[in-house]
């Protein structure tokens, strides 16, 4: 297969982006989208040009490095993969593909495709979490965990924390993102301690990193490499106005 | 530096070592402990229970990853589980079970005193796992579930779906989080350290590329800790995450830290078989499949008809067949290189013949297809998007491919290496598996290296000696960041007309056919004559575009393959100076009539711990003893 790409490319921070275009012959449909742009990246670096940056690692839909916007959505075409995972077989021969990184006031460009999702990390530092020390915590067993609970809780705490529900959101929101993590442990008996706390924080955190605000569009879920349900997001809402009783 | 290796193995009777190892060590007192400043190289399993613990006790720590967030870690790949022998199933699991089964797996190369640790601390990590809100996949009465994993006949593998290392790490890495918010941890992303400083012969600090701005940045504290990673990358083609890399090790190996028998690799055996030469990566399909799955090929060789068509007395489930107490769930190395031989005898499936067959049907007959999606899903869903097949109705097909690394640097029983004030945790260093690892004990051994083992060793360290303030502006930090210059320059000027990419597969494809599954003394001379002619021509002719004072991967992945020259080496001398098979290490030459690998304890019944003398030159080797008081060597038996 043949393509036309047009690819985003931005030298850095604060200076300014457009788009390049890019063709590759020779694509075959098992090739992932991410080898494919390898190819593109192995021509350059022939012809003594810069590659085009872009993060990945894991490249099995686990760690949540990648992210690229495909085709004006993210992640691209299939539904419930990550752009690692995503192969070429969905899309046609000769087609033209546009490639941009997320765009959210909150996730800043570093340089072409590579944006700064530190902003997650924060939020996380607000409070996702459950305050125990190393050592002196009870038997694994000692605390029966409903099977319906843990799973549910193990749903939400699926996120890869790619930050494709924010690039997919007109708000640029986090609120899936941050939803999960609250879900996943209000869920728990070993969340509850910190349940009101934690959702309060968060929330807070969210919005000081400069996410929007949630419009219930659930354009975050239909693009959600975990398929993270957006009732989520009315937990995370309940949890909120609980903590504010 | 050391020229005699002690371990530091603490005497008494096995089940009390450790106990009275704790008592007997020196303690820091609380108020000390901010005083002491730690560097922390990596934020998987190993490095974030191990950062989050100490900055707990009350250390200040500082972290570097080459990550974005700590969370991106390598870890979060694992799949299948984590052991503990909580025996929760009543079905004989004991802490003496557990490290007889980790001995015995590792084909008797490991050290006892380190394995039997393991097994005591692991029922922690899964407690500690619990109360983070780790959600364990539970049974119905609301305790928790287990599956089996090779090499065991009892079910001791703790898992969260297709997603226990995922799971695992975030619990580790909220912990971290915790403490980056008060304040003491400092966390710097993307940053790639590059060497290692050393101030009167100790580890006192690290440098490292700003890999946004590429400027070289320098860290000071009183004892590193290398939490990077294992290897497999060497090989190109492996399970590992893209960026996983020996630089941090190899690098710390050339200022002075032994190089532990770095030939031992561990090819997994239920991996995506290789499509075609684009592949960049290859995709693991957990161990746990083999539960259920059954692995089987044709009987006669060469046999073409698609799986549907070969009636059940045409297969051969040879596994089943060959080992049958243990059927499917044998030992990795067992798994890999019987299915290398059925490949090789042309028994092999699917347009390259380099495939077997793991099936499901029997399951799916047994309790429907929803039993097999609840626990398996995400993992058909993979193999799905990947092969374009739908693994419920065709089985699966599965090729062994490089997956993990059992050497690394060597360490003494409190984890330190031979530099002084430098620890090694998780798969960098060569501790506990031997030659070969059974499945799902890495992530136990990274989060008991970090959650309880390092907090008590390295305050041992510190509290015995007096640490002179070494501020970056030491003359040592400065050579240091020449030295990287150096390197960075000398790439970047090559301005040959190879990738660095294209030099990478070629030395991963001589590494797979000469020091893979199956090695021989030729093939391994032969690699050690081809490996520095395509180092050096690398040095001549690779293309690094770009400039170093930017976000550039190819100046990032030009140190790592430059680093991968020099270990691919190592590893070959290390597999041919080892003559005998064991575990992972498969030498044709050795092997008993039945085709399973030969040990000689005689002769090479010891740790090989490797010097560096230079570029090229030949390194110095020095060997650990190995003792076996407690699980008498034999010649392992899964029948
Ligand atoms: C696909 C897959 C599935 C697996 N499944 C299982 C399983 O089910 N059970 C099991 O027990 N084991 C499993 N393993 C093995 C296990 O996951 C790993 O051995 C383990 O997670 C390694 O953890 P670690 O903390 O040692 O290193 P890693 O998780 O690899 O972390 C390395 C860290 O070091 C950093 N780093 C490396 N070099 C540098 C540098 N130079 N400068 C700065 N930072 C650096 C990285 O950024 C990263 O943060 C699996 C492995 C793979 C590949
Ligand atoms: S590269 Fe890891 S999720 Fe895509």
């Amino acid at each position: 297969m043949n393509f036309t790409l047009k690819i985003w490319r931005q030298p850095g921070r604060t200076s300014a982006g457009t788009f390049k275009q890019y063709t590759i012959d020779g694509v075959a449909a098992d090739m992932s989208f991410l080898e494919m742009l390898d190819g593109v990246n192995q021509k350059l670096v022939r012809g003594g040009e810069d590659a085009i940056a872009f993060d990945s690692d894991c490249r099995e839909g686990i760690c949540g490095s990648c992210g690229l916007f495909i085709n004006g959505r993210a992640h691209g075409p299939a539904r419930g993969v990550a752009t690692c995972e995503l192969r070429m077989r969905h899309f046609t021969d000769g087609e033209a593909i546009t490639v941009e990184p997320w765009r959210a006031k909150a996730f800043p460009v570093i340089k072409d495709l590579v944006v700064d999702r530190t902003g997650f990390d924060r939020i996380i530092q607000a409070g996702g979490y459950v305050s125990v020390n190393t050592g002196g915590v009870p038997d694994a067993n000692a605390i029966p965990v409903p099977k319906h609970s843990a799973e549910e809780a193990m749903d939400a705490a699926a996120c890869i924390g790619c930050g494709a529900c924010v690039a997919a959101c007109k708000n640029g929101s986090a609120s899936l993102f941050v939803a999960a993590k609250i879900s996943h442990l209000a869920l728990l008996p070993q969340g509850q301690a910190e349940r009101k706390d934690r959702v309060t924080k968060m929330v807070a955190a969210m919005d000081e990193e400069g996410f929007g605000g949630c419009s219930n569009t659930y354009a975050c879920e239909a693009e959600c490499p975990k398929l993270i349900p957006v009732t989520t997001i009315a937990r995370m809402n309940r949890e909120f106005l609980l903590a504010k009783k | 530096m050391p020229t005699t290796l002690n371990s530091q193995i603490p005497g008494g009777p096995i089940e009390k070592r450790w106990d009275d190892h704790r008592f007997s060590m020196k303690l820091v007192n609380p108020a000390n402990k901010r005083k002491y400043h730690v560097i922390v190289i990596g934020t998987g399993l190993a490095g974030s229970s191990a950062a989050a613990t100490l900055a707990e006790l009350g250390y200040r720590v500082t972290v570097l990853s080459f990550h974005e967030s700590p969370r991106r870690a390598h870890s979060i790949a694992a799949q299948g589980g984590i052991n503990a022998p909580k025996n929760y199933q009543n079905d004989g699991d004991s802490v003496w079970r557990l490290f007889y089964d980790t001995v015995k797996g590792g084909d008797y190369r490991a050290r006892e005193s380190n394995v039997y640790r393991l097994a005591q601390v692991s029922g922690s990590i899964i407690d500690q796992c619990v109360a983070q809100g780790v959600p364990f996949a539970r049974e119905y009465g609301g305790l928790l579930d287990n599956r089996s994993f090779g090499g065991a006949q009892v079910s001791r593998t703790f898992y969260a779906r297709g997603q226990t290392g995922q799971q695992l790490l975030l619990g580790a890495y909220q912990a971290l989080s915790k403490e980056i918010a008060k304040k003491r941890v400092t966390f710097y992303p993307r940053r790639e350290m590059l060497d290692l400083v050393l101030i009167d012969g100790r580890a006192r600090g690290v440098v490292a590329r700003n890999m946004v701005d590429g400027s070289l940045e320098s860290y000071t504290g009183d004892a590193v800790i290398l939490a990077t990673g294992g290897y497999g990358n060497v090989f190109y083609l492996s399970t590992n995450a893209k960026a996983s890399n020996a630089t941090a090790i190899w690098r710390a190996h050339k200022r002075g830290a032994f190089f532990g028998n770095p030939c031992y690799t561990q090819i997994h055996p239920t991996c995506i078989p290789v499509g075609s030469g684009f592949q960049s990566k290859l995709t693991l399909m957990s161990e746990s499949l083999r539960n259920d799955g059954r692995i089987w090929v044709p009987k006669k060789a060469g046999d073409a008809r698609a799986p549907g068509d070969i009636p059940e007395n045409e297969r051969d489930y040879y596994l089943e067949r060959l080992y049958p107490s243990f059927g499917n769930l044998v030992p990795r190395d067992v798994a890999s290189r019987r299915a290398k031989e059925m490949c090789d005898n042309g028994h092999g499936v699917g347009t390259t013949k380099l495939a077997v067959y793991l099936d499901f049907a029997d399951a799916i007959r047994r309790n429907g297809a929803d039993w097999v999606r609840e626990k398996y899903g995400n993992l058909f869903d993979m193999y799905h998007e990947i092969t374009g097949e739908n693994a419920y109705e065709v089985p699966m097909r599965i090729y062994p491919a490089v997956h993990y690394t059992m050497g690394g640097l060597w360490v003494d029983y409190n984890l330190m290496s031979t530099i002084p004030g430098m620890f090694v945790l998780g798969e960098a260093n060569f501790s506990d598996h031997g030659a070969n690892r059974l499945g799902a004990s890495a992530l136990m051994q990274g989060l008991a290296d970090g959650y309880f083992i390092i907090p008590y060793t390295i305050g041992n360290y510190l509290a015995s000696g007096t640490f002179t303030p070494a501020g970056t502006d030491h003359a040592a930090f400065r050579d240091a960041e020449k030295s990287v210059a150096g390197v960075t320059a000398r790439l970047l000027g090559a301005k040959g007309k190879k990738t660095v990419e294209e030099y990478h597969r070629e030395l991963g494809t001589l590494m797979w056919d000469n020091c893979g599954m199956a090695r021989t003394a030729e093939k391994l001379k032969k690699a050690l004559t081809e490996i520095p002619l395509l180092r050096e021509d690398f040095w001549k002719n690779v293309t690094v575009p770009g400039s170093s004072d930017d976000l550039n991967g190819e100046v990032e992945r030009a140190h790592r393959v430059a680093d991968y020259f020099e270990l691919a080496e190592l590893m070959v001398r290390d597999a041919l100076h080892r003559e005998e098979s064991a575990g992972g290490h498969f030498r044709e030459e050795y092997q008993t009539s039945e085709g399973e690998a030969k040990r000689d304890d005689e002769k090479f019944s010891y740790v090989a711990a490797w010097e560096f003398a230079g570029t090229g030159a030949e390194p110095v080797l020095h060997k650990e003893p190995l003792a076996f008081e407690y699980v008498k060597p034999s010649q392992r038996s899964y029948k």
